[in-house]
């Protein structure tokens, strides 16, 4: 199989830092002015919920915060799964770039979670929730994978042993989606997936997805800038940077 | 205004929740700025160097 040229530009990494930066602001300007109008909307313009009162205004970013825990976690591993197969170290520093975003963002997918628990359920934590489970696993694994980075000096080899665990720990995410259909739990079903019938109204909808948008903005945003400070790191002695900075001074 | 912050008794849960999001958030973009900042200087430090780009390693075979 051959590929086009255009995408051999993606292993590039002169290409990406360029393409990352000409991104930056814009990806930056659509997350933040997204993310402001969503949680106006969602904590002021909206009505209170008739069965949860106000405390379904978690909604607004729960869901949104764990959605992007386990893309953050696919993008590591595919990314991890790529450079270990073909050597590409590029892939490598995007899977490593992924790994602190998504522990933050699962962390507060589980404290917001929590605190909607509290009114809702009666409890901020029920340790025989699977969902609550996974995702806690979630978290474990990209600080594990993150740990195991650390251990090693040598950054190749870091690379290659944390993409092992990256690609294997990838099973959680579909046991995390799936979590609530197949087990009887607390945590309730899936609301927007179900495209035939979504059980939301419009007017809860449209901030929601706004927001779901905003945090998906925000995520590549911190990604991108990661990444190019991955590259600038892993590539310090090249000229293409040396160049790149020098030309950048004057 | 008080009634958007206390929520009929919510305000306890939801402010937080979107507190620590933000928090999140905020140290998010901080950290990768700094990261960058960092490896930026860091790489202006580093002396211009002429070597040639490093070749993929070979595994011998026994």
């Amino acid at each position: 199989m051959k590929l086009p040229r255009w995408f051999h530009l993606f292993g590039s990494p002169p290409f990406v830092y360029r393409l990352a930066g000409a991104l930056s602001p814009w990806l930056g300007g659509a997350a933040c002015s997204l993310l402001i109008v969503g949680a106006y909307w969602g904590l002021i313009l909206t009505p209170p919920d008739a069965v949860q009162g106000n405390a379904y205004r978690i909604l607004y970013i729960h869901p949104q915060t764990a959605y992007i825990s386990m893309m953050a976690y696919v993008v590591m591993a595919v990314t991890a799964g790529i450079g270990y197969i073909w050597r590409i170290k590029l892939a490598h520093a995007v899977s490593v770039s992924a790994a602190p975003i998504g522990a933050s963002f699962t962390f507060a997918a589980l404290v917001s979670g929590s605190l909607w628990g509290r009114p809702t359920w009666g409890t901020y934590w029920e340790w025989g929730d699977p969902r609550i489970m996974f995702e806690t696993l979630l978290l474990f694994l990209f600080l594990s994978y993150l740990a195991l980075r650390a251990a090693f000096e040598d950054r190749d080899k870091a690379d290659r042993v944390s993409a092992i665990l990256a690609v294997v720990g990838v099973v959680n995410v579909p046991i995390i989606h799936y979590s609530v259909l197949w087990w009887n739990t607390l945590h309730q079903g899936p609301t927007i997936s179900k495209i035939d019938s979504p059980s939301m109204a419009t007017e809860f909808l449209i901030p929601f997805l706004i927001m779901v948008a905003g945090f998906t903005f925000c995520f590549y945003w911190l990604l991108l800038n990661r990444l190019r400070a991955e590259i600038v790191e892993r590539e310090r002695d090249t000229r293409w940077l040396q160049e790149a900075l020098q030309g950048g001074r004057s | 205004m008080s009634e958007i912050l206390h929520m009929g008794g919510h305000g306890a849960y939801v402010w937080p929740a979107y507190g620590i999001t933000l928090v999140v958030i905020v140290i998010n973009v901080w950290a990768a700025r700094r990261k960058l900042a960092n490896a930026l200087a860091e790489a202006r430090r580093s002396p211009v160097t002429e070597r040639p780009r490093s070749q993929p390693k070979v595994r011998q075979l026994q």
